[in-house]
């Protein structure tokens, strides 16, 4: 009956598409009525419904062989507005509804009301919260009107930053306020950006657009100058290295249930934008500048992110600069563009769906972690390994997918973007990759050799985990962590809708030896050999006793490294930045072009 | 000079002054503010825009003079702007009701103790 019901439900075709915007706002609205002690279990049905229409339309795409439309209200474009899902969306969507879901089962504890309340103001704006964010993001996937992916990115931020200052400490709502305001910065960008598109060309849909830039001869001054504006803006959203100002403290500070939707899908619903204007909107505006000067901030955001996150000595904090190392992965596929545009699509993909399912289950299981232990100092995570092996053991997979392991989706993407580097003889890329992997394996089996060694604890801890917590956590890091073993027709689902490649196979190509031993042994031992070196260096540490603060010696490298991340999130330098990205931006495009 | 040229000049300096505050200006009030700057720059360009015609309704050869669609979409960019400044002066006042500051400068204490010190 269930399939009967499924295949049904897949004749729906393009109707089908609304489903994934009505439901979280059914579930904004409604949660002002049911509140209270249900309010949890009925976003959870509602999540679970999204999943199922996720996995619906994800199936009517791939048996359909085609992206499916839908005009909302019959009106056609320009005067209408379209929805479209297309392979990428679909799996977009269906990663979304993976990782809120999991997020919704992990938080039905820490947001539940009390007995004996009606109702509390954290549990409400939790559930509605959410909602507004899947909302947000669902519509950056499916829309096809740059107006209403402005509004749609707003959703997503309005949403997002509240998040962050849940628990109202002076800390937190000062990082939502920088996010806020820098988010808005980037907004307002993309909007005139916007403005500009429609003032040169009379419309707002993406397909429109696209036929109209790809057939003039000539693009006028303006259509370079909207470009950068709006990517730099939404660059500000993602934040790409150097604009991280608000990243950090935000996704540090945040409760564990936002911290892992803020870093796992609120960063890449702008990222999906990027891909949407420079893959679908002008792929013939990508001058290899402009792609090299995107893959650069990316290459830096790897090996700065990864340095910062080392000497990290809380653990949110450093997942959070993980997060903004692993964003730079997401900008090295455009320098690869220029060789075959499919296989920078799907490493980009691939990128943010093995990161989405491992950052959600690393914040998590460190939510568990602190929530076990009373904090979430590095230096103290002894004995956590015993108390909670489980949660331990699902942080250390979901760093593997970080690392690049064979079998983790991280694995797939580190192959891809390597491979694709050499053939396009791109070897900083390359370079960059192996470097980035071996820094995420450092502080990754720094923070094991802390956690895993060490007796049970002797104190009881401060709040025992659920195991339904810890077995969500464990399962996402296991998504993650097996996404590579998908057969090679799921990565043929990214390629549906998109104008027929003349390098279809390039992927299966680049992905062909992926698995050989040889591939396999080459990927793993650099990575042994870095765990060798952390748990020496930890041996030697704890033989000497530490050293006393402030006599070390004051030009260590590490320390010029902090004062580089403290000037870079100065509001006035990263504003400037900001502005310098746009020229340099523009410059490439008009010089290039 | 035309209208649409004087609007569009206006629109431009309003957008560099709101830049300017949101980059330069260290109190939260101001950056709010330049925020809403630069809003207006932005929508008074789009109705530049909307005055100059060539939308969606001259291209499809009506004769109509000027073209309505920036004007719905500068409504919903308000309304957009208004909700953002809402959040944002929600966040400010809770901000400086807890910790009694108003500056987004100097939130990242580099040493722990002059954080205590300041919440204290």
């Amino acid at each position: 009956m269930l399939a009967a019901l499924f295949a049904d439900l897949m004749d729906l075709g393009g109707l089908l598409l609304v489903i994934p915007l009505m439901l979280p706002v059914v579930g904004l609205l409604l949660a002002l009525l049911v509140r209270g002690r249900t309010l949890g279990r009925f976003a959870l049905a509602l999540l679970l419904l999204g999943l199922a229409a996720a996995a619906v339309i994800a199936a009517a795409v791939a048996t359909g062989d085609q992206a499916l439309h839908y005009q909302l209200g019959g009106w056609a474009p320009p005067l209408g507005v379209a929805l479209k899902a297309d392979g990428l969306s679909a799996v977009m969507l269906l990663t979304t509804a993976v990782v809120l879901l999991g997020v919704g089962i992990y938080a039905q504890r820490g947001f539940q009301v009390p007995a004996g309340l009606p109702e509390t103001r954290r549990s409400l704006a939790f559930w509605t919260l959410l909602c507004g964010i899947w909302g947000g993001i669902n519509t950056v996937f499916l829309g096809q009107d740059l107006f209403t992916l402005f509004v749609a990115l707003e959703l997503l931020t309005f949403s997002a930053v509240p998040l962050v200052a849940l628990d109202g400490r002076s800390e937190t709502l000062a990082a939502a306020l920088r996010y806020l305001l820098f988010a808005l910065l980037g907004s307002v960008l993309y909007l005139l950006g916007a403005v500009l598109f429609y003032g040169t060309y009379g419309t707002l849909d993406i397909a429109l657009l696209a036929d109209l830039i790809a057939g003039a001869d000539t693009l006028p001054p303006a259509v370079p100058v909207a470009a950068a504006l709006m990517t730099v803006g939404l660059l500000a959203k993602t934040t790409l290295f150097p604009l991280h100002l608000w990243l950090p403290p935000a996704h540090a500070g945040a409760p564990p249930a936002a911290s892992a939707v803020l870093s796992a899908l609120v960063v890449k619903g702008s990222f999906f934008l990027i891909l949407r204007i420079w893959f679908d909107l002008m792929p013939a505006l990508l001058t290899l500048t402009a792609a090299q000067v995107l893959g650069a901030l990316g290459a830096a955001a790897i090996l700065f992110g990864n340095l910062v996150a080392l000497r990290q000595t809380r653990l949110k904090l450093l997942i959070a600069y993980s997060t903004l190392a692993q964003i730079g992965y997401l900008f090295l596929i455009f320098p690869l563009a220029a060789g075959s545009s499919s296989v920078a699509l799907t490493a980009g993909a691939l990128q943010v769906v093995a990161h989405a399912c491992a950052k959600a289950a690393m914040f998590m299981a460190a939510g568990l972690i602190a929530a076990s232990l009373g904090h979430d100092q590095i230096r103290e995570l002894r004995g956590s390994g015993r108390t909670l092996p489980l949660t331990v053991l699902a942080f250390g997979l979901g760093g593997l997918s970080l690392i690049g392991l064979p079998p983790s989706g991280g694995y797939l993407v580190k192959t891809l973007i390597s491979a694709a580097a050499v053939d396009t003889g791109q070897w900083w890329l390359y370079l960059v990759v192996q470097a980035g992997g071996l820094l995420t394996a450092a502080y990754l089996f720094f923070v094991l050799s802390q956690a895993v060694p060490g007796p049970r604890q002797p104190t009881p801890p401060h709040e025992r985990p659920r195991l339904a917590q810890q077995l969500i956590v464990l399962a996402l890091a296991l998504c993650a962590l097996l996404l590579g073993l998908l057969p090679l027709s799921a990565v043929d689902l990214l390629e549906i809708g998109r104008p027929a490649a003349a390098d279809s196979g390039a992927v299966s190509a680049l992905l062909a030896d992926a698995w050989t031993l040889d591939k396999l042994w080459a990927s793993l031992w650099p990575v042994l050999i870095v765990a060798a070196l952390v748990l020496a260096v930890r041996y030697r540490q704890q033989r000497k006793p530490p050293r006393p603060e402030g006599t070390s010696a004051t030009l260590s490298p590490g320390r010029a490294l902090d004062q580089l991340d403290h000037l870079l999130r100065q509001w006035p330098v990263a504003g400037l930045l900001l502005l310098v990205l746009v020229a340099a931006l523009v410059q490439t495009m008009l010089v290039g072009g | 000079m035309s209208g649409t040229t004087l609007f569009g000049l206006c629109a431009a300096a309003l957008v560099g002054l709101g830049l300017y505050g949101l980059i330069c200006q260290p109190g939260a009030l101001r950056k709010i503010l330049a925020f809403n700057l630069i809003g207006s720059g932005v929508f008074l360009l789009f109705g530049v825009i909307a005055q100059r015609g060539g939308g969606v309704l001259a291209l499809a050869g009506t004769g109509a003079d000027g073209d309505p669609v920036p004007q719905a979409l500068v409504i919903t960019g308000l309304v957009v702007a208004f909700a953002a400044t809402a959040i944002a002066v929600t966040l400010l006042v809770r901000l400086a009701e807890t910790s009694a500051r108003g500056t987004l400068e100097g939130d990242e204490p580099p040493a722990p103790e002059s954080s205590d010190a300041r919440r204290t």
